[in-house]
């Protein structure tokens, strides 16, 4: 494939990155999802909606979010370097989504498409949610704008993130447990697409993404794309340059397509993807959908999804319940496929002893979503020299992952 | 009008021989392959001698987002019990081996069919006897995908309509669909709500303001006595999921077929023809 001019423009008219994304949806959908392509368009050019979301973004969501340098982490990882006899250690800064209100990058996200429900006169909203986070968000922003919030999840997700489940209901949402399939994520967006279907008049459907049907993973991303403007100033800010590598855990995608979007035209900026390889890609026990998937159609878009030979969906295993899909958003499959980002894996083992280093020497006890990127850093930046600045996702904190960690360290709460 | 492929189907020739009689038809739906391969061909089989003028044949898929719990269930039985879209197309082998003329319509979702190639597919679902193809997730958007290979393969792409396609969307939707339009009578999924009767009537002769071919209507509907309310308004009916639900519940305690299964659903399948035939167009 030709390299194009730039990597910023996608997706085509019909929703295309490459051969991933497109409409893959019922005909009952498919004239509520043109009305919010134009409904988005027009919002998108309106100094007016993006005036009002820059104002919720900074008194309501917290933002900007510091570029943090994560220093005795830096120094840590010089050690290990040095003790290994290399001289490597990359400098370390993280970008800090937790310490958005909600504690992750989800409501960045929410907060666009609440808006843009109000502007299209839909009152109900409905959300599919893994970990909690984006379940969260939306509820929170719904308490906020007077809106009724219905939060589909599935039920092994309902047992594992108990904290935010009670935190949605304290907002005022609805959740319900799915209970069909391997009742986790997939399948909770499967029952928010029948509810949508169901429900279409009056509700829209709030994905918590970089997928979907187009215009969702790219409208999802324009909206998270605020992560990665923030960083190129305040690493200008900081370092007089722009960094050498980002990097990010992928679920969906979202937190990464944020970071990644506003650099994908800076050809020195090197970019990882890190997918979650659960007990390991050989134990097929994993949710790693490009590294261990090939491409397919689900959930409205054409991807790298975990399917066996007859095309049915395989599941998904990760420790957290935010990467425990097994599919990816389309926009990154193509930049795998022309090679712009590479993508690379953490296991469950790996994110855990991550998750402590970070709380330990850091004070910054991380999602383990982002443990995952987290992992992929403490042997990335041994291997990058010490003039190396490395800039990565802290897209969520872990105080709702609390429970699953103590149980798998043996430890009683 | 025929459809836009090269020569007449078995769906043309059976939607004609339904106009003759001056009655509307019934569409069966079954899922293949639940419980179990041998006890659904079974079914298969008997379904044309129980009155179904049409069979709409489930592909299983693993996530069947338009599905209610019914037709999601019925899905997950035949994969448990090893189903594949290959044996699926078997099925219809098999069946063709005894019946010539009975319609047969695939419906699924794309992924399944995607993964074994749309060419390789097209071909071998034409040369196992396949007539007609619904695919719930491909929308007239993504025609280049199935749609149009499977018209120049000359099988039918049967399009869904719903309450939400309005006269503006309506001709793109009718556009490549062949055989007969599929007039979804709720917004909602397989198996929940019942459709109002009046209402139907009232889209179907909207929807045959903008075309030639006949108009089947499903979705919700349950009973004989519905089938025969919403068959009075169009040219066919679809009953799916009060099927599905019959198979479950002639299974034992196992989820295995009984000496039940069979003689259940063919007799849902004969009450509802009765209901069906006895409407006069
Ligand atoms: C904190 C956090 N990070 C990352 C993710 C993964 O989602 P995405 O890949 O869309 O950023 C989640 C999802 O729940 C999350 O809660």
């Amino acid at each position: 494939m030709n390299a194009p001019n730039s990597f910023r423009t996608g997706p085509d008219e019909r929703g295309h990155f490459g051969i991933h994304g497109g409409r893959f949806v019922a005909e009952t959908l498919m004239p509520l999802i043109l009305e919010l392509e134009k409904a988005y368009e027009a919002a998108r050019a309106d100094p007016a909606f993006q005036a009002e979301m820059d104002g919720y973004l900074t008194h309501y969501v917290g933002r900007p979010s510091p570029l943090y340098y994560a220093e005795r982490l830096t120094e840590h990882l010089r050690d290990v370097a040095r003790k290994a006899g290399k001289d490597g250690g990359a400098k370390i800064y993280f970008k800090r989504e937790e310490l958005n209100h909600t504690g992750s990058h989800k409501v960045n996200n929410v907060l666009g498409q609440i808006m843009l429900a109000r502007r299209m006169g839909k009152h109900r909203i409905i959300a599919e949610t893994g970990a909690g986070q984006h379940g969260v968000a939306t509820a929170t922003l719904c308490a906020r704008f007077g809106l009724k919030c219905v939060v589909y999840m599935g039920a092994v997700d309902v047992e594992r993130q108990k904290p935010n489940v009670f935190r949605m209901k304290m907002l005022g949402a609805e959740v319900v447990p799915v209970q069909s399939g391997s009742k986790t994520l997939k399948d909770a967006m499967n029952e928010a697409l029948r509810d949508w279907v169901t429900n279409v008049h009056d509700t829209f459907y709030c994905i918590g993404t970089v997928a979907g049907p187009h215009p969702y993973p790219g409208m999802v991303r324009d909206f998270q794309s605020i992560i990665g403007r923030e960083t190129r100033e305040q690493i200008m800010e900081a370092e007089g340059r722009l960094p050498d590598s980002l990097i990010a855990a992928v679920g969906g995608g979202s937190n990464a397509m944020g970071l990644f979007h506003p650099f994908l035209d800076d050809p020195t900026v090197e970019m990882f993807g890190v997918e979650a390889a659960g007990h390991g890609i050989a134990s097929g026990q994993h949710a790693a959908s490009i590294t261990g998937g090939k491409p397919g159609v689900l959930h409205g878009n054409r991807t790298y999804l975990l399917m066996d030979g007859d095309g049915q969906i395989a599941e998904a295993h990760s420790i957290s319940a935010g990467l425990d899909y097994p599919g990816i958003g389309p926009e990154h499959s193509w930049l795998n496929d022309i090679g712009r980002v590479t993508y690379i894996t953490c296991t469950d083992a790996e994110a855990l002893a991550a998750f402590q280093v970070c709380s330990k020497l850091e004070g910054i006890i991380p999602a383990l979503e982002c443990a995952h990127a987290l992992g992929k850093v403490l042997e990335l930046a041994t291997e990058r020299p010490q003039d190396h600045l490395m800039v990565m996702n802290l897209s969520g904190r872990g105080d709702k992952d609390i429970f699953t960690v103590a149980e798998h360290l043996g430890a009683q709460i | 009008m025929t459809s836009p492929t090269t020569s007449p189907t078995r769906i043309d020739d059976r939607f004609q021989a339904l106009a003759k009689e001056g009655r509307p038809g019934l569409v069966t739906f079954i899922t293949a392959g639940d419980p179990d391969g041998a006890t659904s061909l079974a079914i298969l089989k008997a379904l044309p001698g129980a009155g179904a003028d049409v069979i709409e044949l489930g592909v299983p898929f693993t996530d069947p987002m338009a599905d209610g719990p019914a037709i999601q269930a019925a899905g997950l039985r035949a994969l448990r019990a090893g189903q594949t879209l290959a044996k699926t197309l078997g099925m219809v082998k098999a069946f063709r081996e005894g019946d010539a003329t009975t319609p047969i319509v695939l419906m699924g979702y794309f992924n399944p069919i995607y993964v074994y190639g749309v060419d390789r597919f097209l071909a071998d679902a034409k040369a196992a006897g396949v007539d007609g193809l619904i695919v719930v997730d491909l929308p007239p958007e993504e025609d280049d995908e199935l749609c149009l290979p499977a018209l120049a393969a000359g099988i039918d792409f049967i399009r869904l309509a719903t309450p939400t396609t309005d006269d503006r969307r309506l001709p793109a939707v009718l556009k490549h669909t062949a055989g007969f339009v599929y007039y979804v009578s709720i917004t909602g999924i397989t198996g929940s709500a019942t459709p109002d009767a009046d209402a139907v009537g009232t889209a179907v002769k909207r929807i045959k303001g903008h075309t030639a071919l006949p108009v089947a209507v499903g979705f919700g509907v349950k009973t004989p006595e519905q089938a025969a309310a919403i068959a009075k308004g169009a040219d066919a009916v679809v009953v799916g999921s009060a099927l599905v639900e019959t198979v479950r519940a002639s299974l034992d305690s196992h989820g295995k077929a009984t000496a039940e299964t069979v003689p259940a659903v063919e007799q849902l399948a004969r009450a509802l023809a009765d209901a069906v035939r006895a409407v006069r167009r």
